[in-house]
Protein backbone atom coordinates (compact mmCIF):
# COMPACT_ATOMS: atom_id res chain seq x y z
CA UNK A 1 0.00 0.00 0.00
CA UNK A 2 2.49 2.13 0.50
CA UNK A 3 4.19 1.67 -2.66
CA UNK A 4 1.55 2.44 -4.30
CA UNK A 5 1.28 5.42 -2.36
CA UNK A 6 4.86 6.64 -3.21
CA UNK A 7 3.94 6.13 -6.65
CA UNK A 8 1.15 8.43 -7.24
CA UNK A 9 3.04 11.12 -5.13
CA UNK A 10 5.95 10.43 -7.66
CA UNK A 11 3.66 10.63 -10.60
CA UNK A 12 2.33 13.95 -9.26
CA UNK A 13 5.62 15.19 -8.68
CA UNK A 14 6.89 14.81 -12.45
CA UNK A 15 4.25 16.47 -13.86
CA UNK A 16 3.66 19.51 -11.42
CA UNK A 17 5.09 22.82 -13.22
CA UNK A 18 6.50 23.80 -9.86
CA UNK A 19 9.12 21.03 -10.47
CA UNK A 20 10.33 21.21 -13.66
CA UNK A 21 10.61 25.31 -13.09
CA UNK A 22 12.89 24.08 -9.78
CA UNK A 23 14.47 21.72 -12.29
CA UNK A 24 15.36 24.44 -14.88
CA UNK A 25 16.36 26.68 -12.16
CA UNK A 26 19.08 24.20 -10.89
CA UNK A 27 20.24 23.96 -14.72
CA UNK A 28 20.33 27.78 -15.12
CA UNK A 29 22.63 28.08 -12.14
CA UNK A 30 24.86 25.46 -13.57
CA UNK A 31 25.28 27.19 -16.58
CA UNK A 32 26.07 30.48 -14.28
CA UNK A 33 28.49 28.22 -12.33
CA UNK A 34 30.12 27.42 -15.52
CA UNK A 35 29.94 30.37 -17.79
CA UNK A 36 32.89 32.73 -16.48
CA UNK A 37 35.12 29.87 -16.91
CA UNK A 38 33.78 29.34 -20.57
CA UNK A 39 33.99 33.17 -21.30
CA UNK A 40 37.32 32.54 -20.42
CA UNK A 41 38.67 30.17 -22.36
CA UNK A 42 36.83 31.34 -25.16
CA UNK A 43 38.49 35.00 -24.69
CA UNK A 44 41.56 33.64 -24.36
CA UNK A 45 41.12 31.78 -28.07
CA UNK A 46 40.12 34.88 -30.10
CA UNK A 47 42.43 37.73 -31.34
CA UNK A 48 42.29 40.72 -29.12
CA UNK A 49 40.83 43.04 -31.65
CA UNK A 50 37.61 40.96 -32.02
CA UNK A 51 37.49 40.49 -28.21
CA UNK A 52 37.05 44.84 -28.33
CA UNK A 53 34.69 45.11 -31.08
CA UNK A 54 32.45 42.28 -29.59
CA UNK A 55 33.45 41.09 -26.17
CA UNK A 56 30.10 38.43 -26.04
CA UNK A 57 30.01 37.57 -29.35
CA UNK A 58 30.23 34.20 -30.93
CA UNK A 59 33.85 33.33 -31.34
CA UNK A 60 34.40 33.34 -35.60
CA UNK A 61 38.32 33.04 -35.83
CA UNK A 62 40.32 31.09 -33.18
CA UNK A 63 43.78 31.56 -32.66
CA UNK A 64 46.49 29.96 -30.32
CA UNK A 65 48.48 33.36 -30.91
CA UNK A 66 47.73 34.64 -26.99
CA UNK A 67 49.23 30.97 -25.91
CA UNK A 68 52.07 31.91 -27.42
CA UNK A 69 52.50 35.49 -26.81
CA UNK A 70 51.80 34.69 -22.76
CA UNK A 71 54.15 32.22 -22.69
CA UNK A 72 57.17 34.26 -24.08
CA UNK A 73 56.83 37.64 -23.71
CA UNK A 74 54.59 37.80 -21.11
CA UNK A 75 57.59 35.26 -18.72
CA UNK A 76 54.84 32.43 -18.42
CA UNK A 77 57.01 29.88 -18.75
CA UNK A 78 59.21 31.18 -16.25
CA UNK A 79 56.10 31.65 -13.38
CA UNK A 80 54.94 28.37 -14.78
CA UNK A 81 58.04 26.34 -14.05
CA UNK A 82 58.49 28.54 -10.68
CA UNK A 83 55.31 27.10 -9.65
CA UNK A 84 55.70 23.71 -10.64
CA UNK A 85 58.67 23.17 -8.95
CA UNK A 86 57.88 24.66 -5.91
CA UNK A 87 54.20 23.40 -5.16
CA UNK A 88 55.14 20.12 -6.60
CA UNK A 89 58.62 20.26 -3.99
CA UNK A 90 56.84 21.30 -1.52
CA UNK A 91 54.51 18.47 -1.70
CA UNK A 92 56.90 15.67 -2.01
CA UNK A 93 58.90 16.73 1.37
CA UNK A 94 55.10 16.81 3.27
CA UNK A 95 54.22 13.41 1.50
CA UNK A 96 57.76 12.25 2.66
CA UNK A 97 58.21 13.30 5.72
CA UNK A 98 54.15 12.89 7.01
CA UNK A 99 54.20 9.47 6.10
CA UNK A 100 56.91 8.76 8.29
CA UNK A 101 56.03 10.40 10.76
CA UNK A 102 52.11 9.05 10.30
CA UNK A 103 53.26 5.85 10.31
CA UNK A 104 55.37 5.89 13.44
CA UNK A 105 52.47 7.74 15.48
CA UNK A 106 50.18 4.71 14.44
CA UNK A 107 52.53 2.22 15.54
CA UNK A 108 53.51 3.78 18.67
CA UNK A 109 52.12 3.66 22.17
CA UNK A 110 54.89 6.42 23.59
CA UNK A 111 53.36 9.01 25.36
CA UNK A 112 56.20 11.51 23.59
CA UNK A 113 54.93 10.39 20.42
CA UNK A 114 51.46 10.97 21.79
CA UNK A 115 52.09 14.70 22.20
CA UNK A 116 53.87 14.88 19.07
CA UNK A 117 50.55 13.69 17.20
CA UNK A 118 48.10 17.05 19.40
CA UNK A 119 50.98 19.34 18.03
CA UNK A 120 50.58 18.42 14.31
CA UNK A 121 46.62 18.24 14.87
CA UNK A 122 47.12 21.90 16.40
CA UNK A 123 48.51 23.07 13.21
CA UNK A 124 45.28 22.58 11.56
CA UNK A 125 43.74 25.43 12.99
CA UNK A 126 46.47 27.65 13.08
CA UNK A 127 46.12 30.98 10.64
CA UNK A 128 49.68 30.53 9.64
CA UNK A 129 49.23 34.04 6.97
CA UNK A 130 48.66 36.68 10.33
CA UNK A 131 52.50 34.85 11.25
CA UNK A 132 54.13 36.24 8.20
CA UNK A 133 56.02 38.79 9.88
CA UNK A 134 58.00 36.42 12.16
CA UNK A 135 58.12 34.09 9.66
CA UNK A 136 59.63 37.15 6.90
CA UNK A 137 62.21 37.57 9.69
CA UNK A 138 63.52 33.86 10.33
CA UNK A 139 63.53 33.83 6.79
CA UNK A 140 66.17 36.72 6.91
CA UNK A 141 68.21 35.39 9.45
CA UNK A 142 68.23 31.71 7.47
CA UNK A 143 68.72 33.52 4.42
CA UNK A 144 65.78 32.39 2.78
CA UNK A 145 63.81 36.16 1.81
CA UNK A 146 63.48 35.66 -1.97
CA UNK A 147 64.32 32.02 -2.40
CA UNK A 148 62.09 29.76 -4.10
CA UNK A 149 63.50 27.14 -1.38
CA UNK A 150 62.13 28.79 1.53
CA UNK A 151 58.36 29.51 0.29
CA UNK A 152 59.14 25.43 -0.43
CA UNK A 153 59.86 24.59 3.09
CA UNK A 154 56.79 26.67 4.50
CA UNK A 155 54.77 24.99 2.15
CA UNK A 156 55.80 21.68 2.54
CA UNK A 157 55.54 22.27 7.06
CA UNK A 158 52.16 23.93 6.63
CA UNK A 159 51.15 20.38 5.12
CA UNK A 160 52.01 18.53 7.61
CA UNK A 161 49.08 19.15 9.61
CA UNK A 162 46.54 17.52 7.32
CA UNK A 163 48.78 15.40 5.66
CA UNK A 164 49.45 13.18 9.13
CA UNK A 165 45.88 13.82 10.34
CA UNK A 166 44.75 12.08 7.40
CA UNK A 167 47.76 9.36 6.76
CA UNK A 168 47.90 8.41 10.48
CA UNK A 169 43.86 7.62 10.23
CA UNK A 170 44.76 5.25 7.23
CA UNK A 171 48.10 3.07 8.95
CA UNK A 172 45.93 2.58 12.29
CA UNK A 173 43.59 0.53 9.80
CA UNK A 174 46.43 -2.09 8.24
CA UNK A 175 46.74 -4.89 10.28
CA UNK A 176 49.65 -5.19 12.88
CA UNK A 177 49.94 -9.04 11.88
CA UNK A 178 51.36 -7.48 7.89
CA UNK A 179 54.76 -6.28 10.02
CA UNK A 180 54.78 -8.84 12.20
CA UNK A 181 55.09 -11.36 9.18
CA UNK A 182 57.92 -9.01 7.15
CA UNK A 183 59.88 -9.05 10.87
CA UNK A 184 59.75 -13.24 10.54
CA UNK A 185 61.34 -13.04 7.08
CA UNK A 186 64.02 -10.84 8.79
CA UNK A 187 62.80 -7.42 7.21
CA UNK A 188 63.94 -4.45 9.08
CA UNK A 189 61.63 -1.76 9.87
CA UNK A 190 62.11 0.74 7.36
CA UNK A 191 62.28 -2.23 4.76
CA UNK A 192 59.08 -3.14 5.71
CA UNK A 193 57.48 0.83 5.96
CA UNK A 194 58.76 1.50 2.28
CA UNK A 195 58.33 -1.73 0.48
CA UNK A 196 54.99 -3.25 2.38
CA UNK A 197 53.09 -0.24 3.93
CA UNK A 198 53.57 2.54 1.99
CA UNK A 199 52.10 0.39 -1.05
CA UNK A 200 48.98 0.03 0.81
CA UNK A 201 48.50 3.59 1.87
CA UNK A 202 49.12 4.97 -1.95
CA UNK A 203 45.25 6.22 -2.17
CA UNK A 204 45.41 8.02 0.94
CA UNK A 205 48.69 9.75 -0.52
CA UNK A 206 47.62 10.65 -3.45
CA UNK A 207 44.52 12.67 -1.81
CA UNK A 208 47.09 14.32 0.51
CA UNK A 209 48.92 15.20 -2.55
CA UNK A 210 46.11 16.76 -4.51
CA UNK A 211 44.27 18.45 -1.34
CA UNK A 212 47.83 20.19 -0.82
CA UNK A 213 49.02 21.07 -4.02
CA UNK A 214 45.66 22.71 -5.10
CA UNK A 215 45.85 25.62 -2.40
CA UNK A 216 49.29 26.09 -2.93
CA UNK A 217 49.35 26.12 -6.62
CA UNK A 218 46.83 28.70 -5.77
CA UNK A 219 48.72 30.57 -2.84
CA UNK A 220 49.46 34.32 -3.47
CA UNK A 221 49.85 35.61 -0.14
CA UNK A 222 53.46 33.98 0.90
CA UNK A 223 55.29 34.91 -2.54
CA UNK A 224 53.95 38.15 -2.83
CA UNK A 225 55.17 38.80 0.80
CA UNK A 226 58.53 36.67 0.66
CA UNK A 227 59.44 36.98 -2.69
CA UNK A 228 61.39 39.61 -4.60
CA UNK A 229 62.91 38.92 -7.96
CA UNK A 230 60.27 38.80 -10.63
CA UNK A 231 62.53 35.52 -12.62
CA UNK A 232 61.73 33.51 -8.80
CA UNK A 233 57.57 34.46 -8.71
CA UNK A 234 54.88 31.46 -9.60
CA UNK A 235 51.74 32.56 -11.06
CA UNK A 236 49.63 34.36 -8.93
CA UNK A 237 51.87 36.52 -8.39
CA UNK A 238 53.44 36.94 -11.78
CA UNK A 239 49.68 37.23 -12.64
CA UNK A 240 49.70 40.38 -10.90
CA UNK A 241 52.96 41.75 -12.90
CA UNK A 242 51.14 40.78 -16.18
CA UNK A 243 47.99 42.38 -15.37
CA UNK A 244 50.08 45.79 -14.79
CA UNK A 245 52.30 45.63 -17.74
CA UNK A 246 49.77 44.14 -20.44
CA UNK A 247 46.58 45.57 -19.02
CA UNK A 248 45.21 46.38 -22.53
CA UNK A 249 45.52 43.37 -24.37
CA UNK A 250 42.80 41.18 -22.41
CA UNK A 251 43.09 38.31 -25.00
CA UNK A 252 46.50 37.43 -23.22
CA UNK A 253 45.35 37.96 -19.96
CA UNK A 254 42.44 35.36 -20.69
CA UNK A 255 45.88 32.97 -22.04
CA UNK A 256 47.51 33.84 -18.66
CA UNK A 257 44.32 33.03 -16.53
CA UNK A 258 43.85 29.75 -19.09
CA UNK A 259 47.75 28.43 -18.19
CA UNK A 260 47.32 29.11 -15.02
CA UNK A 261 44.06 27.00 -14.46
CA UNK A 262 45.14 24.18 -16.44
CA UNK A 263 47.32 21.91 -14.55
CA UNK A 264 44.67 22.15 -11.49
CA UNK A 265 41.92 21.01 -14.17
CA UNK A 266 44.29 17.79 -15.15
CA UNK A 267 45.70 16.93 -11.74
CA UNK A 268 42.00 16.83 -10.96
CA UNK A 269 41.04 14.81 -14.12
CA UNK A 270 43.90 12.62 -13.46
CA UNK A 271 43.65 11.43 -9.59
CA UNK A 272 39.99 11.51 -9.52
CA UNK A 273 40.21 8.13 -9.67
CA UNK A 274 42.94 7.59 -7.03
CA UNK A 275 40.97 9.95 -4.62
CA UNK A 276 37.94 8.35 -4.68
CA UNK A 277 39.42 5.08 -4.16
CA UNK A 278 41.58 6.87 -1.07
CA UNK A 279 38.19 8.34 0.79
CA UNK A 280 36.22 4.55 -0.33
CA UNK A 281 39.18 3.18 1.29
CA UNK A 282 38.72 4.83 4.99
CA UNK A 283 35.32 4.03 4.92
CA UNK A 284 34.91 0.44 4.09
CA UNK A 285 35.63 -0.64 7.41
CA UNK B 1 57.33 0.23 17.33
CA UNK B 2 60.29 1.39 19.80
CA UNK B 3 60.35 4.47 21.13
CA UNK B 4 63.66 5.72 19.51
CA UNK B 5 62.61 4.13 16.29
CA UNK B 6 59.42 6.02 16.28
CA UNK B 7 61.33 9.47 17.67
CA UNK B 8 63.28 8.80 14.05
CA UNK B 9 60.42 8.79 11.94
CA UNK B 10 59.00 11.69 13.41
CA UNK B 11 62.07 14.13 13.75
CA UNK B 12 62.15 14.85 9.85
CA UNK B 13 58.35 15.95 10.13
CA UNK B 14 58.64 17.73 13.71
CA UNK B 15 62.17 19.44 13.13
CA UNK B 16 60.24 21.27 9.67
CA UNK B 17 56.61 21.63 12.06
CA UNK B 18 58.98 23.28 14.43
CA UNK B 19 60.94 25.65 12.51
CA UNK B 20 58.30 27.22 10.00
CA UNK B 21 55.02 26.69 11.81
CA UNK B 22 55.52 26.37 15.82
CA UNK B 23 58.15 29.25 15.88
CA UNK B 24 56.26 31.85 13.83
CA UNK B 25 53.34 31.24 15.45
CA UNK B 26 54.57 31.75 19.15
CA UNK B 27 56.73 34.87 18.46
CA UNK B 28 53.91 36.55 16.41
CA UNK B 29 52.55 37.25 19.66
CA UNK B 30 55.47 38.44 21.76
CA UNK B 31 56.27 41.09 18.42
CA UNK B 32 53.27 43.10 19.48
CA UNK B 33 54.31 44.28 22.79
CA UNK B 34 57.58 45.28 22.02
CA UNK B 35 59.19 48.69 20.56
CA UNK B 36 60.49 48.45 17.17
CA UNK B 37 63.05 50.68 15.01
CA UNK B 38 63.16 49.24 11.46
CA UNK B 39 63.85 45.95 12.09
CA UNK B 40 65.11 46.18 15.66
CA UNK B 41 63.47 45.10 18.38
CA UNK B 42 63.69 47.52 21.31
CA UNK B 43 61.88 47.41 24.84
CA UNK B 44 59.23 45.70 26.22
CA UNK B 45 56.74 48.37 25.61
CA UNK B 46 53.18 46.75 27.02
CA UNK B 47 50.10 47.58 25.05
CA UNK B 48 51.39 50.78 23.30
CA UNK B 49 51.31 49.07 19.41
CA UNK B 50 47.71 48.29 20.42
CA UNK B 51 46.53 52.18 21.79
CA UNK B 52 48.50 53.28 18.70
CA UNK B 53 45.85 51.21 16.09
CA UNK B 54 43.20 52.97 17.76
CA UNK B 55 44.48 56.56 18.57
CA UNK B 56 47.14 57.49 15.20
CA UNK B 57 46.11 58.32 11.65
CA UNK B 58 45.17 56.98 9.48
CA UNK B 59 44.43 53.93 11.86
CA UNK B 60 41.97 56.03 12.95
CA UNK B 61 39.90 55.98 10.15
CA UNK B 62 41.27 52.81 8.04
CA UNK B 63 40.87 50.19 10.71
CA UNK B 64 37.35 50.92 11.35
CA UNK B 65 35.92 51.08 7.79
CA UNK B 66 38.01 47.43 7.30
CA UNK B 67 36.43 45.99 9.96
CA UNK B 68 33.29 47.34 8.90
CA UNK B 69 33.99 46.01 5.21
CA UNK B 70 35.10 42.51 6.99
CA UNK B 71 31.68 42.25 8.89
CA UNK B 72 29.49 43.21 5.82
CA UNK B 73 31.26 40.65 3.63
CA UNK B 74 30.92 38.30 6.09
CA UNK B 75 26.99 38.68 6.81
CA UNK B 76 26.31 39.44 2.73
CA UNK B 77 28.42 35.46 2.68
CA UNK B 78 25.95 34.16 5.44
CA UNK B 79 22.52 35.52 3.70
CA UNK B 80 23.83 34.25 -0.05
CA UNK B 81 25.40 31.30 0.63
CA UNK B 82 22.92 29.86 3.13
CA UNK B 83 19.78 30.75 1.39
CA UNK B 84 20.77 29.90 -2.09
CA UNK B 85 23.02 26.75 -0.65
CA UNK B 86 19.91 25.16 1.59
CA UNK B 87 17.99 25.88 -1.32
CA UNK B 88 19.78 24.07 -4.13
CA UNK B 89 21.05 21.24 -1.82
CA UNK B 90 16.91 21.15 -0.64
CA UNK B 91 15.84 20.97 -4.22
CA UNK B 92 18.95 18.36 -5.31
CA UNK B 93 17.85 15.84 -2.35
CA UNK B 94 14.65 15.06 -4.59
CA UNK B 95 16.38 14.60 -7.63
CA UNK B 96 18.86 11.63 -7.06
CA UNK B 97 19.73 11.05 -10.89
CA UNK B 98 21.30 14.96 -11.52
CA UNK B 99 22.78 15.43 -8.03
CA UNK B 100 26.14 14.50 -8.41
CA UNK B 101 26.64 15.92 -11.91
CA UNK B 102 25.04 19.34 -10.63
CA UNK B 103 27.06 19.20 -6.94
CA UNK B 104 30.34 18.36 -9.60
CA UNK B 105 29.15 21.96 -11.48
CA UNK B 106 28.57 23.56 -8.62
CA UNK B 107 32.06 23.02 -7.14
CA UNK B 108 34.20 23.48 -9.98
CA UNK B 109 34.94 27.33 -9.11
CA UNK B 110 36.12 26.24 -6.03
CA UNK B 111 39.26 24.55 -7.54
CA UNK B 112 40.46 28.39 -8.82
CA UNK B 113 42.63 30.35 -6.35
CA UNK B 114 41.08 33.73 -5.70
CA UNK B 115 43.71 35.52 -7.42
CA UNK B 116 42.69 34.49 -10.87
CA UNK B 117 39.45 34.16 -10.01
CA UNK B 118 39.75 37.96 -9.62
CA UNK B 119 41.55 39.07 -12.09
CA UNK B 120 38.95 37.05 -14.71
CA UNK B 121 36.10 38.72 -13.56
CA UNK B 122 38.01 41.96 -13.40
CA UNK B 123 38.02 41.12 -16.97
CA UNK B 124 34.35 39.97 -17.23
CA UNK B 125 33.21 42.77 -15.72
CA UNK B 126 35.65 45.64 -17.51
CA UNK B 127 32.57 48.66 -17.60
CA UNK B 128 33.86 49.45 -21.62
CA UNK B 129 34.47 45.95 -23.31
CA UNK B 130 33.48 43.30 -20.68
CA UNK B 131 31.28 40.55 -21.49
CA UNK B 132 28.75 41.38 -18.64
CA UNK B 133 28.04 45.16 -19.40
CA UNK B 134 27.80 44.82 -23.28
CA UNK B 135 25.37 41.51 -23.02
CA UNK B 136 23.40 43.72 -20.07
CA UNK B 137 23.38 46.51 -23.05
CA UNK B 138 21.97 43.83 -25.86
CA UNK B 139 19.23 43.19 -23.30
CA UNK B 140 18.36 46.47 -23.57
CA UNK B 141 19.35 47.03 -19.48
CA UNK B 142 21.69 49.81 -20.03
CA UNK B 143 21.28 51.53 -16.32
CA UNK B 144 22.80 48.62 -15.32
CA UNK B 145 25.71 48.66 -17.47
CA UNK B 146 27.66 50.54 -14.69
CA UNK B 147 31.59 50.24 -13.73
CA UNK B 148 31.08 47.74 -11.49
CA UNK B 149 34.47 47.88 -9.43
CA UNK B 150 34.99 52.10 -9.87
CA UNK B 151 31.96 52.60 -7.89
CA UNK B 152 32.33 52.26 -4.22
CA UNK B 153 28.96 51.43 -4.02
CA UNK B 154 29.03 48.83 -6.12
CA UNK B 155 32.10 47.22 -5.55
CA UNK B 156 31.51 45.76 -2.02
CA UNK B 157 28.65 43.74 -4.08
CA UNK B 158 31.24 42.06 -6.47
CA UNK B 159 33.34 41.16 -3.74
CA UNK B 160 29.94 39.09 -2.51
CA UNK B 161 28.79 37.92 -5.78
CA UNK B 162 32.48 36.53 -6.62
CA UNK B 163 33.06 34.90 -3.38
CA UNK B 164 29.82 33.60 -3.58
CA UNK B 165 30.21 32.34 -7.01
CA UNK B 166 33.12 30.47 -5.94
CA UNK B 167 32.50 29.04 -3.33
CA UNK B 168 28.62 27.66 -3.48
CA UNK B 169 29.71 24.29 -4.48
CA UNK B 170 31.13 23.67 -0.21
CA UNK B 171 27.27 24.58 1.21
CA UNK B 172 25.38 23.00 -1.20
CA UNK B 173 27.86 19.82 -0.43
CA UNK B 174 27.56 20.43 3.24
CA UNK B 175 23.83 20.74 3.64
CA UNK B 176 23.39 18.17 0.90
CA UNK B 177 25.19 15.94 3.25
CA UNK B 178 23.26 17.39 6.39
CA UNK B 179 19.67 17.06 4.43
CA UNK B 180 20.50 12.83 3.76
CA UNK B 181 21.82 12.90 7.46
CA UNK B 182 17.70 13.60 8.28
CA UNK B 183 15.56 10.21 8.73
CA UNK B 184 12.64 10.65 6.44
CA UNK B 185 10.29 9.21 8.67
CA UNK B 186 10.48 12.01 10.26
CA UNK B 187 9.19 14.05 7.74
CA UNK B 188 6.55 11.71 6.70
CA UNK B 189 5.33 11.27 10.59
CA UNK B 190 4.70 15.26 10.60
CA UNK B 191 2.64 14.68 7.02
CA UNK B 192 0.68 11.93 8.78
CA UNK B 193 -0.19 14.38 11.34
CA UNK B 194 -1.55 16.92 8.16
CA UNK B 195 1.42 19.17 8.43
CA UNK B 196 2.11 20.66 4.76
CA UNK B 197 4.85 20.69 2.97
CA UNK B 198 5.87 24.20 3.74
CA UNK B 199 5.22 23.26 7.91
CA UNK B 200 7.41 20.28 7.32
CA UNK B 201 10.17 22.38 5.93
CA UNK B 202 10.77 25.21 8.42
CA UNK B 203 9.54 23.07 11.27
CA UNK B 204 11.30 19.89 11.06
CA UNK B 205 13.49 19.65 8.29
CA UNK B 206 15.65 23.59 8.94
CA UNK B 207 15.80 22.96 13.00
CA UNK B 208 17.45 19.81 12.35
CA UNK B 209 19.59 21.65 9.78
CA UNK B 210 21.20 23.98 12.26
CA UNK B 211 24.34 22.06 13.50
CA UNK B 212 25.07 22.11 9.59
CA UNK B 213 24.17 26.13 9.44
CA UNK B 214 26.77 26.83 12.43
CA UNK B 215 29.28 24.79 11.10
CA UNK B 216 29.03 27.01 7.63
CA UNK B 217 28.92 30.05 9.92
CA UNK B 218 32.16 29.54 11.94
CA UNK B 219 34.09 28.10 8.54
CA UNK B 220 32.03 31.04 6.77
CA UNK B 221 33.62 33.90 9.45
CA UNK B 222 37.16 32.72 9.44
CA UNK B 223 37.12 32.80 5.72
CA UNK B 224 35.55 36.42 5.68
CA UNK B 225 37.96 38.06 8.51
CA UNK B 226 41.17 36.27 6.51
CA UNK B 227 39.94 37.68 3.20
CA UNK B 228 42.80 39.01 0.89
CA UNK B 229 43.70 37.64 -2.94
CA UNK B 230 40.04 38.19 -3.87
CA UNK B 231 39.78 42.23 -3.41
CA UNK B 232 43.75 42.74 -3.73
CA UNK B 233 42.80 41.60 -7.33
CA UNK B 234 39.76 43.79 -7.82
CA UNK B 235 41.33 47.20 -5.92
CA UNK B 236 45.10 46.18 -5.06
CA UNK B 237 46.44 46.98 -1.83
CA UNK B 238 44.63 50.06 -0.90
CA UNK B 239 41.46 48.52 -1.21
CA UNK B 240 40.26 51.15 -4.17
CA UNK B 241 37.53 52.77 -5.00
CA UNK B 242 37.91 54.59 -1.99
CA UNK B 243 38.66 52.18 0.64
CA UNK B 244 35.58 50.22 -0.35
CA UNK B 245 36.87 46.72 -0.31
CA UNK B 246 39.60 47.75 1.95
CA UNK B 247 39.79 44.74 4.55
CA UNK B 248 41.92 44.10 7.86
CA UNK B 249 44.09 41.83 5.92
CA UNK B 250 45.02 44.22 3.51
CA UNK B 251 45.35 47.23 5.80
CA UNK B 252 47.99 44.52 7.75
CA UNK B 253 49.72 44.25 4.12
CA UNK B 254 50.01 47.62 4.04
CA UNK B 255 50.95 48.79 7.64
CA UNK B 256 53.83 45.61 7.62
CA UNK B 257 55.43 46.13 4.29
CA UNK B 258 54.31 49.00 2.89
CA UNK B 259 53.99 52.11 4.83
CA UNK B 260 57.38 52.68 6.22
CA UNK B 261 56.69 54.24 9.13
CA UNK B 262 59.71 52.93 11.69
CA UNK B 263 57.40 51.52 14.29
CA UNK B 264 55.58 49.87 11.64
CA UNK B 265 56.43 45.93 12.38
CA UNK B 266 55.16 47.08 16.23
CA UNK B 267 52.06 48.16 14.85
CA UNK B 268 51.34 45.37 12.53
CA UNK B 269 52.00 42.73 14.78
CA UNK B 270 49.11 44.24 17.06
CA UNK B 271 46.80 43.93 14.33
CA UNK B 272 47.81 40.62 13.51
CA UNK B 273 47.08 39.61 17.17
CA UNK B 274 44.19 41.23 17.07
CA UNK B 275 43.10 39.45 14.22
CA UNK B 276 43.79 36.21 15.65
CA UNK B 277 41.89 37.39 19.02
CA UNK B 278 38.71 37.83 16.85
CA UNK B 279 38.80 34.54 14.86
CA UNK B 280 39.05 32.76 17.29
CA UNK B 281 37.22 33.95 19.96
CA UNK B 282 34.47 34.35 17.59
CA UNK B 283 35.05 30.79 15.98
CA UNK B 284 34.80 29.92 19.63
CA UNK B 285 31.71 31.93 20.62
CA UNK B 286 29.88 30.36 17.63
CA UNK B 287 31.02 26.85 18.56
CA UNK B 288 29.54 27.15 22.30
CA UNK B 289 26.28 28.50 21.14
CA UNK B 290 25.64 25.68 18.91
CA UNK B 291 26.84 23.27 21.16
CA UNK B 292 24.05 25.04 23.33
CA UNK B 293 21.40 25.18 20.77
CA UNK B 294 22.24 21.16 19.83
CA UNK B 295 21.82 20.31 23.26
CA UNK B 296 18.15 22.04 24.23
CA UNK B 297 17.20 20.40 20.48
CA UNK B 298 17.96 16.41 22.02
CA UNK B 299 17.03 17.37 25.51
Amino acid sequence: MSAAVNLSAAGRRRLSPGRAGVTFLLWAYAVFALLPLALMVIGSLRPNSDLLRDPAGIPTNLTLDNFVEAWTTGNFAEYFGNSLLITAGSVVITVVVATLASYAIARSRSRIIQGIEALFLSGLVMPLHLAVLPIFFLFEQLGLVDSRLGLTLLYAASGIAFATFVLTTFFRQLPVELEEAAALDGANQLTTFIQIMVPLVRPAIATVAVFQFVPIWNDFFFPLVLLRTESNYPLPVGLTTFFGEHASNYAVAFAGLVITTIPLVALFLLATKQIVAGLTAGMSK
Amino acid sequence: MRRRTALLFTAPALLLFAVFILYPMFTMFSYAFFSWAGTARGGFVGLDNFVTLFTRAPFTTDLPRAAMNNLTFFIGLMVFQNSIGIGIAYALQSRPRIRQSLQTIYATPYLIGPIIVGYLWSLLLSPVFGPVNSALRALGLDSLAVAWLGEPSTAPWVVIGVSVWQWIGFPVLLYGAAFGGIPAELGEAARMDGATNRQVFFRVTLPLLMPAVGTMTVLTFIFAMEVFALPYAFGGSTGSPAGSIDFVSLLFYRVAFGSGATDAIGNASALAVLLFLVIFGGAFAATRLLRRYESRLVG
